[in-house]
């Protein structure tokens, strides 16, 4: 029999050296004569152990990590048995294995790009229910699972899907948003690159439950990996009748389209996105008309986010109560959170909300890769706000975070050190929003422009600069269209009132 | 990659995507993957064949970062500018590339081997500082990685 051995094709994996790996595995075994299968999956999370290398053993998955190229033949000579690497059960890790993954069941565990791996491990089991019931009833479904949007507004998918369900329309369409443009994000990446099919399905449910035909996903241009796994996906779907005429021999239609951006963060605004999509500069739209009901080419259009999507199949397939049942408050079932920047344990954590930021932080990521004091937590990318270790009680939820002045948004999560310099930051968020604007509005394409200076001004010791910083981040808080310039204020504003000593600056000290 | 796009080769790229809804983008993108660059003769070639002002599909173009109207180095250096990146240093590696190139972000090194770009966010966030080498992802870059990355590509 042969030999699996799984090397994943995760970016992050990718980026640490796993082709390497991969390829030293094949060159070994050839070498040794032995018949090995290499199977590229998915990342467990678990970014710190990258290459994680893993081997089919008795009792399941071992792991070996962090293994570099040069590890490998080592690893052969002895036996993937005992050695300097060993990680034991990779399920048993206790950063797995304390872990609720729903959404990311799979995700490391199979080969993403087979199907039939797919459906060995619960895949379809979602899709195969939701063929049995209504449009309303899936929405009904969907509605009471309490799950919200995860691209960052947090809007309940159940009543965006109504709204185009009860739309009339020759044609509707499924829009994903793989846009994934916030620093410390890569939840949407993870699972397009290591279970592509589980973004599919929800797609198609999504499809069937509002009754569009067409789906589109627009993934950003800095995700080649993904890019090739979701159209290979696609195809192997096309083939073996998931996607097209008669999704799986049921009648109901349904297509799927990859698009990739062309690197603007603002392309993540879902009106963006769409204007995107239609081959427009991507300026925000005014909204109304919404684009559940004008959206893609006009027609009703449901957007959401790659999470939001990949979420709707576990919740087909083990029922709304189940999935509601986890969660703190109006933040319902589990979140992906992405522990990133200065960290010990980087890497994707699944659990249910309502952790508080410290467990996060500080038992969960072990605190600081660097050794150093956490200073400064960012949450919800560069839109989101600066928490102090003094906000570190506060627990994951939407309102939660909103209670604080502060933001969910995509779960993502950058650690600072206390050697960070705060009132970089801030200067760094306004000239941020100043390249990405989409030049829509004026307080944000000025705004952020007189921002930086503002910020610089503070910087060389002017006192007169901090009034002027404040007034600005309120007319761009009230007077921007859309959330770049209107939530850039939140990363700024947090710096200023959390760390206010990194902006008392002497003029001597400045020159 | 051609190096000098024929109008002839320009209208067949157009066509293979034209079918689409909203084909301008994957129209760009296939040229910029074909010749390293969008060309602009292919400019009032597309406004014609999708009926729009060429006004309108250069506004289109400039709006994304993306998309060169003159051809790269031979070889593109993105790196990572966002935050996570920044928590662990990301800001000396872009200096540093920036002094040993000769170059700011958008520059093009003398011999033309290396243009600097930057990005924000690879996805990398947890093994960064990142990077990106002619599409290829680069994680947790420290000094002694970027002098390899760069002598590589001839810098
Ligand atoms: C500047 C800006 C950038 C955004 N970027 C993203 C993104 O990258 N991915 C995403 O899903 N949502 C993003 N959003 C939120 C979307 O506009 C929209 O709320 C979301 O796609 C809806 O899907 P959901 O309900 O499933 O979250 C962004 C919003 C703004 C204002
Ligand atoms: S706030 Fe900025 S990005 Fe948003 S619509 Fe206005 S100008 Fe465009
Ligand atoms: S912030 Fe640099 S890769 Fe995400």
């Amino acid at each position: 029999m042969s030999m699996k051995i799984y090397v994943p094709r995760d970016a992050a994996a990718k980026a640490l050296g796993a082709d390497e790996v991969a390829a030293a595995v094949k060159a070994e075994a050839a070498k040794r004569g032995m018949d090995v299968t290499v199977v590229r999956n998915g990342s467990r999370g678990m970014v710190w152990l990258e290459p994680l290398v893993e081997v089919e053993g008795a009792a399941g998955r071992m792991g070996f990590g962090p293994v570099d190229a040069a590890d490998v033949a080592g690893l052969f000579e002895a036996g993937f048995g005992a050695h300097r690497l060993a990680l034991g059960l990779t399920e048993e890790i206790p950063f797995f294995k304390s872990q609720t993954r729903l959404t990311f069941q799979r995700c490391g565990v199979i080969d993403p790009l087979s199907l039939g791996d797919y459906e060995a491990h619960g895949g379809l089991v979602g899709l195969r229910r939701a063929l049995e019931m209504t449009g309303p009833q899936i929405v009904a479904e969907v509605t009471e699972s309490g799950l919200r949007g995860r691209g960052g507004a947090g809007f309940p998918t159940g009543i965006k899907w109504k709204t185009v369900a009860d739309a009339k329309a020759d044609q509707k369409y499924i829009v994903v948003n793989a846009d994934e443009g916030d620093s410390a994000t890569f939840a949407d990446r993870m699972i397009m690159e290591g279970d592509p099919f589980t973004l599919i399905e929800g797609m198609i449910i999504a499809g069937i439950a509002v009754g569009a035909t067409k789906g589109y996903v627009y993934i950003r241009s800095e995700y080649p990996d993904a890019v090739e796994v979701m159209h290979r996906a696609v195809n192997n779907g096309r083939a073996l009748g998931l996607l097209g005429a008669s999704v799986l021999g049921s009648g109901h239609v349904f297509d799927v389209e990859v698009r990739v951006g062309a690197g603007a963060y603002v392309c993540g605004e879902e009106t963006s996105l769409l204007n995107s999509l239609e081959g427009k500069r991507g300026v925000v739209r005014a909204k109304p008309p919404l684009p559940a009901l004008q959206g893609f080419l006009g027609k009703p259009t449901v957007v959401n986010n790659v999470i939001s999507l990949a979420t709707v199949p576990v919740i087909m397939e083990k029922g709304a109560a189940f999935y509601k049942d986890f969660g703190l408050g109006r933040s319902r079932g589990t979140i992906p959170l992405q522990i990133a920047g200065n960290v010990k344990f980087g890497g994707l954590y699944e659990t249910a909300f309502g952790l508080t930021l410290g467990d996060i932080v500080d038992k969960i990521g072990g605190g600081t890769a660097s050794g150093r004091p956490v200073k400064a937590v960012q949450v919800g990318g560069p839109l989101g706000a600066y928490f102090p270790r003094a906000l570190f009680d506060t627990p994951f939820g939407y309102e939660e975070f909103a209670g604080k002045d502060g933001l969910v948004g995509h779960a993502g999560l950058t650690v600072f050190d206390d050697t960070a310099d705060m009132l970089k930051m801030a200067r760094f968020a306004m000239e941020f929003c100043a390249i990405e604007s989409c030049g829509k509005c004026t307080p944000c394409r000025i705004g952020a422009v007189r921002g930086v200076e503002t910020v610089d001004r503070i910087a060389a010791g002017d006192p007169s600069a901090m009034p002027v910083l404040k007034d600005l981040c309120n007319t761009m808080k009230f007077g921007s269209l859309c959330a770049l310039g209107g939530f850039t204020p939140y990363p700024v504003m947090s710096a200023v009132t959390h760390f206010p000593d990194d902006f008392a600056r002497s003029k001597e000290a400045a020159e | 990659m051609p190096a000098n796009p024929s109008e002839d080769r320009v209208r067949e790229i157009i066509a293979d995507h034209v079918a689409l809804e909203g084909p301008l983008l994957p129209i760009f993108h296939a040229l910029q993957a074909e010749y390293g660059h969008v060309p602009q003769l292919a400019v009032p070639v597309i406004a014609e064949v999708l009926n729009l002002g060429r006004a309108e599909v250069h506004g289109v173009m400039s709006f994304y970062h993306d998309f060169r109207k003159e051809p790269a180095g031979k070889h593109v250096v993105k790196i990572c500018r966002a935050e996570a990146c920044q928590s662990v240093g990301g800001d000396a590696i872009s200096e540093r590339a920036m002094k040993l190139l000769g170059v700011d972000w958008h520059g093009t090194t003398k011999n033309g081997n290396v243009t600097l770009e930057p990005v924000f966010c690879l996805g990398l966030c947890a093994c960064a500082p990142a990077a990106m080498v002619d599409g290829k992802v680069v994680g947790r870059v420290d000094a002694a990685k970027l002098d390899r990355i760069l002598a590589e590509v001839g810098a």
